[in-house]
């Protein structure tokens, strides 16, 4: 049912990117726990623009679990105390009145504060720049149905496509390892037989970008599978590292 | 191949090579320790002690073991070393212990307290094999002479306490290093898929379990003996 | 009856487009090169032109508001995509398809364009298929279908709830690829704040990067808008919150015609509103119409102690249970068009049959679908958009049926645009939701990702070129021509007015009170007072606006209220559009219910003989009212009947 909460929210406050930041706290009061965290973070918003105050710059779009643009490191966890969610799909219910929740930007060197709680992922999409697709143009391509592929192998390859690209993973990591992100668009790349062509060639490119992007490596915590909001199994990154190696010692 | 070493996947299929070469060794290793409290008399112990000391495959094997020990154990250093510098300003909470297990996560530390017992265990041993014999006994097992391993081993538990803990809390921190380093090697080779996972892991703990035990026991068995 | 040109190609429905394509002018690949385009929009229709154009070789340029291409809205769409492709022999055919999407749309739409439409909608299969798109196969390792409302057929293409993405993720990767050849440039991160016209032709525009908060001008021999719709004007909406109008309403201004601005589609299923708080609705896909089926208590008695908290959903006996679609509509049952469904749920909400504490919900409920599937196939076909549901409401809809209540979703009304997709400024196309194209009054289920590839992979690419053939002596603009400095100067000018105004009220409290104008006067039930009244309050409102809203911050640097002040400015723009349009069209189609118009058991009734035309709107500027252009739809293949899902 619903009820109300008084809290206090913590939050890191920075100017720009090259500026230096700091933890600033606001108390929101009254919040309905059928409010999702981000309709919390409005209504704060609409408080600071009261007080003449800039409010708190946050990612946000769809606020429907797809987009993957939400982004905040809540209590200590991506995207907040709830399993297989985005910060948009978390609910007020999973606090408690009173408490002090504290909000951070995803902190990764390959992930620079623009602003507040907003960073730079432009990263992720240099590494699928790097090798994340299939080589083909518009036209010229066989019927859907010319090769068959086993529904087991569809849905594999569905479950790894499944990734929004929101970066929790590698925010989640002690590492800073995007290898979870990477693993998967590899992995459902070279699971399909369209993909399989240039599969070596890509898992390659696309490792040496996210190295060349400040990414760390992988350290097999598991952490980033358990926070991925779209439950991206770390099989991925062992089929990433097959397929690297298998591409290493072809040469 | 060219730039294999230079790519974290590359160099961590090197902290497995090594990684899965030194549990073989381990195992080889708690075989022969396990000797050492089956037969109180200590022949059996000697025995196996001799035989690897002389057998021409085990001399082959010995360098080439250090040298994965130091490849496994730089290598370490130099992994912690770049991934750190991945994440300059850190977070002011965290919750990891949700997401991961703190001996994955802390593997550089166990690993640094294991290497700390071996050196002390090299000192305590190794050295004394190798290059002090001569301090050692010497007994006759069915018409061979050999040295009385046996003896320095079972003196040391014998006579020292502290030794004996330092061995146990030893054994059991190498026993949460494999539980994750064991099925961990196996991932990062790519010997791995989602069916995979659960089971590597299963046999990861109980591979874990088996060598801390195995290894505390030891010293266990004769400070409650003896 | 107007001097507007769509431009058809000649010769019969199914040669058209043949036609065209082996008539229209081609540049050749050296002179590719030195042309270059700018395409706005990253979402399907984005993302697939810019892909497209860059390999056939011209010089792109790529403009996103989002930190990524990939956020691009078309990432949320669920259920799936149309194709006449007739796998599962149940007689579709092209020429099905396409009077499927003219009768779904009402008589409303261009018959040469949605014949089209059906036409490309099998390459779109193909082409996705070989992207490595994981659509649902069967067992047997080919394509799994599924139905859709509106339709008698099994045509849909899906990957699990998350079409769109896939859909998306596709185009993006194919965008990036090349990004990565170095023929399409991305900004990301860019607004596009003015068109630049030269000489009556479009030829750049002005963006603000919302990073650094500076404007910057771009040149191009042709631009193409593919920004998505405007539903974001109502507030509340299925749309992303960044999802806006901005450049097409520019576009509007700088003399393009805007047309049938008042068709707005309402989604049957969506999560209901809670509270003041909520800050967007949440779609449930209407992929669960297959299986879930709708119904409210029969007694009022039930309805009311369900509001009140007395009763369970799941203790009202079945013959208590009134299926309202199944009752009206037994030929289509829970499948009606997403019009017929909204309107039907708003008819027993109205009547006071409506659950949920609001009284503004009915039940979507899948108790039936499990007995007969199993719970692992509904798991497998609709997992993820239940587990969306459980996470919002709190509740498991495996055990207790879902809630759901109409809302904004979809514009059909965009930019006007010819066969070519070009608008009426030469050199500036529009494609995606952000024309009016295919969809007339009403789109179909699985349609909007149909026609934003289309139009992105198949048509654009094409039609271009007919243009850009006559540009290839046009050398590379400078942008310090004066026209680019206006458009500039411009912009700045109107920042800085926002800035300054330094009221009291913040945009999110304006947006919503336009919100709540528009569902209410320009919502689901339309008359002609409420329609003068709304545009009443609405020009108030934009007066308010003007002169109380606040933007603390700076002008540079990242500045999101700056952002979407901009943005309401132009939310407000088209508020007033809708609604004119909207009084304008006296007679009901498709999303577009007038009160006035409807038939003796309330179903909408159209007007042929008076309002078969597309209302193109053209801006006499600021203070003036827009003059009403009329395009004469002409049917010379399909018969205009009264539509009937009984």
């Amino acid at each position: 049912m619903e009820s109300f909460l008084n809290l206090t929210i913590k939050v890191w406050h920075q100017k720009g990117p090259t500026e230096k930041g700091r933890f600033e706290s606001y108390k929101v009061e009254h919040i309905s726990t059928d409010s999702s965290f981000l309709e919390m973070m409005d209504i704060l918003n609409e408080k600071l623009i009261k007080e003449n105050k800039e409010p708190i710059a946050f990612d946000h779009d769809c606020r429907e679990g797809i987009c993957g643009m939400c982004s905040l490191y809540i209590n200590g966890r991506p995207h907040g105390p709830d399993d297989d969610i985005t910060t948009c799909q978390l609910y007020m219910r999973k606090f408690k009145d009173g408490e002090t929740i504290t909000v951070e930007p995803w902190r990764a060197a390959a992930f620079p504060v623009i602003k507040d709680l907003i960073v730079d992922r432009t990263a992720f999409d240099k590494i699928i720049a790097a090798g994340g697709y299939i080589s083909v143009g518009t036209g010229g391509v066989p019927d859907g149905n010319n090769i068959a592929i086993p529904k087991d192998i569809a849905e594999q390859a569905m479950d790894s496509a499944a990734c929004i690209g929101c970066g929790a993973c590698v925010a989640a990591c002690k590492n800073s390892s995007a290898m979870l992100f990477v693993s998967a668009k590899v992995s459902q790349l070279a699971l399909l037989p369209q993909g399989k062509a240039e599969s070596k060639r890509r898992a390659k490119n696309m490792v040496k970008k996210m190295e060349e992007l400040g990414f760390g490596g992988c350290t097999n915590t598991r952490a980033c599978e358990v926070e991925c909001p779209k439950n991206i199994s770390v099989s991925n990154i062992a089929r990433l590292n097959r397929e690297f190696l298998k591409s290493e010692f072809s040469e | 191949m060219s730039n294999f070493l230079s790519v974290s996947i590359g160099r961590k299929f090197l902290m497995s090579i090594t990684g899965i070469f030194m549990m073989l060794f381990i195992c080889v290793h708690l075989t022969l320790n396990l000797f050492l409290v089956f037969d109180d008399s200590g022949n059996l112990f000697n025995v196996g002690a001799n035989f690897m000391s002389t057998n021409p495959l085990i001399k082959i094997m010995e360098p080439i073991l250090a040298l994965g020990f130091i490849i496994h154990i730089i290598w370490a250093f130099i992994i912690y070393y770049q991934n750190y510098k991945t994440r300059p300003i850190g977070y002011a909470v965290t919750d990891r212990s949700y997401s991961s297990n703190w001996n994955a996560r802390n593997m550089l530390v166990i690993g640094a307290l294991v290497l700390t017992f071996l050196v002390i265990h090299l000192i305590n041993f190794y050295y004394v094999i190798k290059f002090d014999s001569a301090a050692m006994g010497q007994v006759t097992i069915d018409g061979t002479q050999m040295h009385n391993t046996y003896a320095l081993v079972a003196g040391l538990f014998k006579g020292s306490v502290i030794y004996g803990i330092l061995y146990m809390t030893a054994g059991i921190l190498l026993g949460f290093h494999l539980s994750h380093g064991f099925w961990s090697a196996f991932h990062t080779i790519g010997f791995n898929n989602e069916n995979w996972i659960p089971r590597l892991i299963v046999v990861s703990k109980i591979f874990a379990v088996i060598v801390a035990t195995g290894f505390s026991i030891i010293p266990l068995y004769f400070m409650i003996k003896f | 009856m107007s001097n507007i040109n769509s431009k058809i190609p000649e010769g019969p429905l199914a040669q058209k487009w043949t036609y065209y394509k082996e008539h229209q002018k081609i540049v050749a690949p050296a002179n590719k090169r030195k042309l270059d385009i700018i395409v706005v929009g990253t979402g399907l229709a984005g993302a697939s032109a810019a892909a497209s154009l860059g390999q056939m070789g011209f010089n792109v340029k790529s403009f996103c508001i989002q930190d990524s291409p990939r956020r691009a809205h078309s990432i949320a769409a669920q259920g799936g995509i149309n194709a006449a492709k007739n796998y599962q022999n149940d007689g579709d055919s092209v020429y099905r398809l396409f009077i499927d999407t003219i009768k779904g749309g009402d008589y409303r739409s261009r018959e040469a364009n949605v014949y089209r439409l059906a036409e490309v909608s099998n390459n779109i299969i193909d082409q996705c298929v070989a992207q490595g798109v994981p659509f649902a196969r069967e067992y047997g390792g080919v394509l799994a279908n599924r139905s859709f409302g509106g339709v008698q057929v099994s045509r849909t293409f899906y990957a699990r709830g998350q079409t769109g993405q896939q859909l998306l993720l596709g185009a993006y990767q194919a965008m990036m690829r090349q990004v990565h050849e170095g023929t399409v440039t991305l900004h990301t991160r860019s607004e596009i704040v003015d068109i630049v016209i030269i000489d009556g032709k479009a030829r750049g525009v002005i963006t603000r990067n919302i990073v650094t908060g500076k404007l910057e001008r771009h040149f191009a021999h042709a631009v193409v808008l593919a920004t998505g719709g405007y539903g974001n004007t109502f507030f509340l909406s299925t749309n992303a919150m960044g999802s806006n109008g901005s450049a097409i309403i520019r576009a509007y201004q700088k003399g393009a015609y805007f047309a049938n601005p008042c068709f707005i589609q309402i989604h049957p299923t969506c999560i209901p509103v809670h509270g003041d708080f909520q800050s967007k609705l949440t779609l449930m896909s209407e992929s669960l119409r297959n299986d879930g089926r709708i119904w409210v208590p029969k007694k009022k008695e039930d309805a009311e102690a369900i509001r009140a908290g007395k009763l369970k959903p799941t203790e009202i006996a079945e013959e208590d249970r009134d299926y309202y679609l199944e009752r009206r509509y037994p030929a289509f049952g829970n499948l009606v068009p997403r019009d017929v469904a909204s309107r039907a749920g708003k008819e027993r909400c109205d009547a006071g049959y409506g659950v949920n504490t609001t009284g503004r919900a009915v039940f979507l409920d899948f108790k039936e679908a499990i007995e007969r599937l199993g719970k692992k196939t509904i798991t497998e076909r609709y997992g993820n958009l239940f587990q969306m549901y459980q996470k919002i409401e709190n509740d498991n809809p495996y055990e207790t049926p879902m809630m759901i209540y109409p809302a904004i979703h979809y514009v059909m009304g965009g930019l006007w645009v010819d066969y070519e997709l070009q608008t009426n400024i030469p050199g500036l196309y529009c494609c995606g939701e952000a024309n009016f194209s295919d969809h007339g009054a009403n789109r179909l289920g699985a349609s909007a990702l149909m026609q934003g590839l289309a139009d992105g992979y198949f048509v654009l690419p094409y039609t271009i070129q007919n243009y850009l053939a006559g540009e290839i002596r046009t050398d590379r603009m400078s942008t310090d021509l004066p026209e680019f400095e206006e458009a500039e100067k411009n912009s700045q000018l109107r920042f800085e007015k926002l800035k300054n105004i330094n009221g009291k009220r913040s945009v999110d409290s304006i947006h919503k009170e336009l919100g709540n104008i528009m569902w209410e006067h320009v919502g689901m039930g339309r008359t002609k007072k409420g329609l003068e009244e709304g545009i009443k309050m609405i020009v108030a409102l934009k007066k308010e606006f003007w002169s109380n809203v606040r933007i603390p911050g700076d002008m540079e640097g990242m500045n999101v209220e700056l952002d979407k002040a901009s943005r309401l400015a132009d939310f407000l723009e088209m508020g007033e559009l809708i609604a004119r349009d909207a009084l304008s069209r006296n007679e009901s189609c498709g999303g577009h219910f007038r009160e006035e118009s409807q038939t003796a058991d309330g179903e909408a009734l159209r007007d042929d003989k008076n309002f078969a035309y597309v209302s193109c709107w053209k801006y006499q500027g600021e203070n003036a009212d827009p003059e009403l252009n009329k395009e004469e739809l002409n049917y010379e293949n399909v018969k205009m009947v009264q539509r009937n899902y009984k």
